[in-house]
């Protein structure tokens, strides 16, 4: 787990890096300090399970067993991206880790894993769907429509609300008059739980119960994790409506130390082998960076490939 | 060979694909014991149980969007709105989600899911529940349309829209679910994209589809009293477009009508009409006219709303202006 935190959080530090310098184009909305809130989840899971992401994606999708070079080169627009290219940050996909993508829709995901979780349990199957979202969504239809019909149909999916606090620059207290998200699940007879999101044992833990009741056929679960976005709502964004107090005092929560002292005081590891584990990450990241940039950009002709399974729109004449 | 209305037309596809498939699945509002506002689902959940024709709460966002969601791993659902109106509320699903999943994804995903929406007015069911929203979703790429006319289409439509691997709106009629005529004991899957000639005539092309192919059938026999041949399309697919056989007919007619219920505003009657007059300017004798609604909601009274929609007298007046 600390090694797939350290992934993300040096995956996105990388991204941010390429951003400034304008290697990368578009929106990116990075995880840096949400990482225990993927991790801790995905931990529980196995490749066929599903989850569904946010734009705020890259974390779920390396949590999950997403390839590194195939998501950097997709932040670069290159044909070897994840989506050759056509997708970019907020739409990552992999079909074969059940990642029914990440979305650029807020609420969008809370449907779609309704609906793999429905599909899971039709087949007979004991896989069971993750979605994560944040706080601002569960103002949606969305995640009512699908709260509802998870609980009435009692489907094997994990709502995962990862509260950051704010909706882009409004804070919960300005969306919602509740504190905790949990308190939803009263509405549809569902079990819920609000818990610590900056600590990857307890994510790990409490999403590990409730998956192991969705496989037992007995139904959702929503769980709401406390977090912090460390960086603004998009790169470029300053986050200047957070008060300087409150940005200092989650900087303090930060979910890898924690993690970091956890293995050391418990010697579970020792400071050469996390360095070692360091080592390894910084490699692979580069390894990333040079496949994405030697990757050629995607062919022009593929701009209407991908639309339909069996037909090629047109390039008409403009 | 055997009588059948419109619904059932559509019920026996859903049969015949649900005996073949078992991750071929129905829901939506009152599809299960009601057997669906129009009884179009009348005896499938009798046949194949709760699990797989599956009522639904009153919830158009999560009945599109579960179907996005259940086909993108291994289902074939196919979801009824009760309404085509009610389609704004499972926008998001169909349009952002189904739609461009394949495309986002670099191909990597498939949403093969049918969307049934009943659809036009006629029926005095006021502005909410007589919408004609074909525009909507033709402007949509990724996205197929099909819209059939008669019982036969239905069926063959069906089966193909359930066969195939891209989000299908299948647009149905509900003017024309009791709508009967003579089809053959089992009806092979029509391919999507090739529209049917419902009439022959030398002189003006009309394309349409959907009730209007009724309405455009009766015109056609009253013009022919006048002596004017008209030849009917029926798209029967609005998205793939036959062009083919659209060019075909202008090109013998040299003159093109297109006749939808829409809103003449912004509608695919627009974009039928601006296609043949960029394809066949050569061929043409005369603009090519539209034939729609007003443009206005569609209202309650049976007066207003036969004034509101294009009707057979419409098509007649049209036809005889382009000559």
């Amino acid at each position: 787990m600390y090694r797939k935190m350290l992934s993300i959080r040096k995956f996105e530090k990388t991204a941010s890096v390429f951003f400034a310098e304008g290697k990368i184009p578009g929106f990116v909305h990075l995880y840096i300090g949400e990482e225990a809130i993927a991790v801790g989840a995905c931990a529980n899971l196995r490749d066929d399970d599903y989850i569904t992401s946010t734009h705020r994606g890259h974390g779920h999708i390396v949590a999950k067993g997403g390839n590194l070079k195939y998501m950097m080169a997709e932040l670069f627009g290159k044909e070897t991206g994840y989506c050759k290219g056509k997708g970019g940050s907020m739409h990552i996909a992999d079909a074969e880790l059940g990642i029914l993508g990440a979305n650029g829709i807020v609420g969008a995901g809370h449907l779609i894993a309704t609906g793999a979780a429905w599909s899971a349990k039709y087949r007979g199957t004991d896989q069971v769907s993750v979605c994560f979202f944040g706080d601002a969504s569960t103002n949606q239809s969305t995640f009512h429509e699908a709260m509802n019909l998870a609980s009435l149909w009692k489907l094997p999916v994990i709502f995962v609300c990862e509260n950051n606090l704010y909706g882009i620059s409004v804070s919960q207290a300005r969306h919602q008059n509740i504190q905790d998200i949990s308190q939803r699940a009263i509405g549809y007879g569902m079990p819920a739980l609000t818990a610590d999101g900056n600590d990857v044992l307890t994510v790990y833990e409490k999403v590990g119960e409730a998956v192991s009741r969705a496989r037992a056929g007995e139904g959702p679960t929503l769980l709401e994790f406390k977090t912090y976005r460390q960086h603004g709502h998009f790169e470029g964004d300053s986050g200047a409506y957070r008060p300087k107090e409150e940005v200092e005092a989650w900087l303090q929560k930060d979910p890898l130390p924690r993690l970091e002292s956890h293995l050391l005081e418990n010697g579970i590891l020792t400071e050469e082998e996390l360095e070692a584990i360091r080592q390894e990450v910084e490699e692979e990241i580069r390894e990333a960076l040079e496949f994405a940039d030697a990757s050629p950009y995607p062919a022009p002709e593929s701009s209407v490939q991908d639309i339909y399974s069996d037909l090629i729109e047109e390039a008409r004449i403009r | 060979m055997r009588k059948i209305t419109y619904g059932e037309g559509i019920r026996e596809a859903l049969r015949e694909k649900m005996l073949e498939n078992k991750n071929v699945v129905l829901l939506g509002e009152d599809v299960g014991p009601y057997g669906g506002t129009f009884g179009v689902t009348k005896g499938l959940w009798e046949q194949f149980g709760e699990e797989r024709v599956r009522d639904t709460p009153i919830s158009e966002g999560v009945i599109v969007g579960a179907s996005v969601g259940a086909a993108a791993t291994g289902l074939r659902p196919v979801a009824e709105l009760m309404f085509i109106d009610f389609l704004t509320f499972g926008m998001d699903g169909l349009v952002n989600q189904a739609a461009k999943m394949r495309y986002m994804f670099g191909g990597k995903i498939s949403v093969p899911l049918v969307l049934r929406l009943p659809a036009g007015g006629g029926i005095s069911a006021g502005a909410q529940h007589s919408g004609s929203l074909e525009a909507w979703v033709t402007h949509v790429p990724g996205l197929k349309v099909v819209y059939p006319s008669n019982a036969r289409d239905a069926w063959g439509l069906m089966l193909t829209a359930i066969d195939d691997d891209n989000p299908v709106v299948y647009i149905e009629s509900k003017v024309l679910y009791s709508q009967k005529i003579e089809v053959p004991d089992k009806v092979a899957p029509i391919p999507f994209g090739s529209a049917a000639v419902a009439r022959e005539g030398a002189d003006v092309s009309v394309i349409t589809y959907g009730k209007q192919v009724h309405d455009s059938l009766k015109a056609a026999a009253a013009l022919a009293k006048d002596g004017i041949e008209v030849e009917v399309i029926d798209l029967r697919s609005l998205y793939p477009l036959d062009k083919e056989t659209i060019f075909k007919s202008v090109a013998k007619t040299h003159r093109a009508l297109v006749v939808t219920e829409e809103v003449k505003r912004g509608g695919y009657g627009g974009e039928l009409s601006a296609l043949i007059s960029e394809q066949c300017f050569d061929e043409l004798d005369a603009p090519v006219v539209r034939i729609g609604a007003l443009d206005s909601p569609v209202p309650y009274s049976q007066i207003l709303e036969s004034l509101v929609l294009p009707s057979v007298e419409d098509i007649v007046k049209g036809v005889k202006e382009m000559f």
